[in-house]
């Protein structure tokens, strides 16, 4: 087995421990809801018509959004909670529309024969109705777990652990091995609880009593992995942290050494899903532990979510970038010069939220419009404005919601770029696009360390056409009252250039290096 | 003399949008141990009828008493469990057991465990399958008179002193259907049972009743002993259903006085 793989397969317990205890919960508290609720539906034509189009139309919210959504209605609470939630509600449809089928398809003389009987209402629902209705009530649930245990995977950007965290990971850092480990991982799960309640179906029918509570003792097995919150503990479950163990002992060294400011506190560390991001949290978690706390770090986090977790306290700190800040979260359009901005984004933050802006770590991390060096030399490109009167004849790739953006509408005005043809694509891709030649331009990011790792050229853009997007430490409001963690951090401020963190990126996108390593190289002077 | 063990009194159902009753003032007696068969077409109203003795349908007016008592008075539960239902196309539930099927009234009289499985053997072989060769299969895996004698064990088991039988013998084979009236007939006077027996089938209510009420369109066109309708028909309706038996054994006889071969020429 190789290295990489084996570490893949030592994070394996915990992510798929932090899976089970969302999917399986979800899915059982989804039956123990939907089955009573179908019943219902039945027995009352009145109920029935508005939980039936609530629940069809919550269902066809996109699933990444519905878990967003639930971060923002359970007022920014990030991890398990709302991830919880949206794979609960995921888990209702299949469910009752099943329970009102099978009930619906009992012979009506079954009805009346168990009424002839002598039964009342309640026991021709249990006696009868329900154990005929059972095969098509535990199709819904199979459908059901197949559904959640695949969305569950999306809970990783909500802050919840999750196999998930094998696919963002892996595709952020463009390692397949990684993707398609976790793919597999989460088809098998998928199958293994699809197959058990098959094997309950099967011998409940043919009255098998050995089979039913063999795998009725495995599928509660699960549940009781799942329910059991003390085999997951969340914090080893983060794909940053897991790089980070096997230095453990080496730390602890380091840390008798240091001034232990922070005295053993818990400060939990938010990044955004991409290798700055990783990095990042990785040179947080060092100073954190070096001033004697002990750091916590939720990788993978939405862009939003991410903020709305800070803006609560329910993590302490992270990196954003003042252009994005300016724009999504002070909503405001036009973007003004870098220091301005800064100013301007710290004082509305402490007072708005009461977040405090630390500082600027020292470099921009900003849209950047990359292209071959073969493309400058033949049409003479040196900034944005050179491709103004070739755009007709050329394509700028880019992530799709790039091209949505306010940023983009303004370089395209000020730079009159109306003809150039926009080619959405996941940002993963576009810098091996520019290289291959599949597009000419690319709308990629200033820091990224694929624009040395592709010899690509980057654009200047003496318009001023994009935001400043400076990299600053955020304080949540309770953390920012905190002086030892603030002491903790200062020593951050200014000390990463534009080239040095192009070059870590790069190290661990190209280098195939840990973020931990390359956070180490960053402050090995 | 004995009360009726069941009597309808001027009993009407009309059914919502419909524009005849379904059954118009109705008045029957069945005395203790007696079998009245109720004849009439599809759409006569006899189902109807005999579903508002046990209140499976309410009647729109009018009343049922059984053992004297009137029904609307009982809770309708505790009435359903005195009184055995034999169902037209048996009615077995699929997933219990013939074993559960049986006990199933007994279970929900709350009788333990033991004297239900007792009964139930006793109800298995009174009905001619030896209990432990039948207890625990599925309905499914019995034929079509054996599943109709789980019926009849099922509807005897509550020891109910009436009976309400909605063609039971429909849809078996002719055989197996004469081996099974003739089984129902000797049980019926074993226990003394009262029995309203439902059938479009005039020779069967014949065969197997004391009396017969004939309906026709929810109106109860003549009630007499089998002798009577056949001798004294009220109308014309009656006189032709009460006269198919006898074409058909007439006809029956016919075949058998002409000898092998003539009837070919």
């Amino acid at each position: 087995m190789t290295p990489k793989l084996q570490l893949l397969f030592e994070q394996l317990p915990d992510l798929l421990g932090g899976h089970l205890t969302l999917a399986v919960p979800a899915i059982f508290i989804g039956v123990l809801i939907s089955v009573p609720l179908g019943i219902l539906c039945v027995k009352s034509a009145a109920i029935r018509g508005p939980v039936m189009s609530l629940v069809s139309l919550v269902q066809t919210i996109p699933s990444i959004a519905l878990l967003a959504i639930m971060v923002a209605l359970l007022g920014g609470t990030i991890g398990y909670w709302p991830a919880f939630i949206a794979l609960l509600v995921y888990s209702i449809l299949p469910i009752i529309r099943n329970t009102i089928v099978g009930l619906e398809s009992v012979d009506p003389a079954m009805r009346e024969a168990a009424k002839a009987v002598g039964m009342r209402p309640l026991q021709q629902l249990l006696w009868v109705e329900l154990p005929l209705a059972l095969p098509v009530i535990l199709a819904g649930i199979r459908t059901a777990t197949v559904w959640v245990v695949g969305i569950a995977t999306l809970s990783t950007p909500v802050g919840a652990p999750s196999l998930g965290n094998y696919i963002f990971s892996g595709l952020q850092l463009r390692d397949w091995q990684r993707v398609i480990f976790g793919c597999i991982a989460t088809m098998t799960l998928s199958l293994v609880l699809d197959q058990l309640i098959a094997v309950i179906e099967k011998s409940i029918q043919s009255r098998r009593r050995v089979s039913l509570v063999l795998a009725t003792c495995a599928l509660a097995g699960l549940v009781g992995i799942g329910l059991a919150p003390g085999l997951v503990t969340p914090d080893s479950a983060g794909f940053a942290n897991l790089l980070g163990q096997r230095e453990g002992v080496k730390e602890a060294n380091d840390l008798a050494e240091s001034t232990m400011t922070l005295d053993g506190q818990v400060i939990r560390i938010g990044a955004k899903g991409f290798t700055e991001q990783f990095i990042l949290a990785e040179v947080l978690r060092e100073r954190i532990q070096k001033a004697g706390g002990t750091p916590e770090v939720l990788t993978n986090m939405g862009s939003t979510i991410v903020f709305d977790a800070l803006a609560k306290d329910t993590i302490d700190i992270y990196i954003d970038y003042t252009g994005t800040l300016w724009s999504t979260v002070l909503k405001e359009a036009d973007p003004i010069n870098r220091i301005s901005m800064r100013a301007a984004v710290a004082g509305r933050l402490l007072d708005e939220f009461g977040i405090a802006l630390v500082g600027s770590l020292g470099f921009e991390n900003t849209y950047a419009l990359v292209t071959k060096r073969e493309t400058v030399a033949r049409y003479g490109l040196s900034q944005i404005g050179d491709i103004t009167p070739v755009a007709r004849d050329l394509r700028i790739g880019g992530d799709p919601e790039f091209f949505g953006r306010p940023e983009w509408q303004r370089v395209r005005q000020l730079y009159s770029l109306g003809d150039i043809t926009e080619v959405g694509m996941d940002s993963t891709f576009m810098y091996q696009a520019v290289a291959d030649g599949q597009v000419d331009v690319a709308a990629g990011f200033s820091t990224d360390g694929r624009i040395d790792a592709f010899d690509l050229a980057v654009l200047n853009d003496p318009k001023q056409a994009f935001p400043p997007y400076d990299a600053v430490i955020l304080l949540s409001p309770e953390a920012s009252k905190n002086k030892n963690l603030v002491h903790a951090i200062e020593p951050l401020v200014n000390r990463i250039s534009v080239t040095a963190m192009r070059t870590a990126n790069r190290l661990v996108d190209e280098g195939g290096e840990t973020p931990k390593e390359v956070a180490r190289q960053l402050f090995a002077d | 003399m004995d009360v009726p063990a069941i009597e309808l009194v001027a009993l009407t159902k009309c059914f919502r949008n419909a524009k005849k009753p379904a059954v118009d003032s109705v008045n029957l007696t069945v005395s203790q141990g007696e079998v009245l068969a109720i004849v009439g077409g599809s759409g006569s109203g006899k189902t109807t009828t005999l579903k508002m003795i046990n209140r499976l349908i309410e009647p729109t007016s009018g009343s049922v008493r059984v053992m004297g008592e009137d029904v609307t008075n009982r809770d309708p539960v505790i009435l359903r469990r005195s009184i055995g239902y034999a169902f037209q196309g048996v009615g077995l539930f699929p997933h219990m057991t013939v074993g559960q099927n049986v006990g199933v009234t007994l279970r929900l009289l709350s009788q333990a465990s033991e004297c239900v499985s007792k009964r139930v053997d006793e109800l298995l072989t009174m009905v001619e399958l030896p209990a432990d060769e039948y207890r625990n299969r599925l309905p499914a895996e019995l034929s079509g008179g054996q599943q109709q004698r789980v019926g009849f064990a099922r509807a005897l088991a509550s020891k109910p002193r009436a009976i309400l039988m909605d063609e039971p013998f429909g849809a078996l084979d002719p055989i197996t259907r004469d081996g099974l009236q003739q089984e129902f007939r000797s049980l019926q006077k074993k226990l003394q049972l009262s029995v309203v027996l439902v059938t479009h089938d005039m020779s069967e209510a014949v065969l197997l009743s004391d009396r017969v009420a004939v309906m026709h369109e929810g109106e109860v066109a003549q009630v007499g002993s089998p002798h009577e309708l056949l001798t004294n028909p009220v109308n014309d309706y009656v006189a032709q259903l009460i006269d198919t038996p006898r074409r058909h054994s007439d006809f029956i006889e016919s075949l058998m006085r002409t000898a092998p071969g003539e009837g070919t020429q």
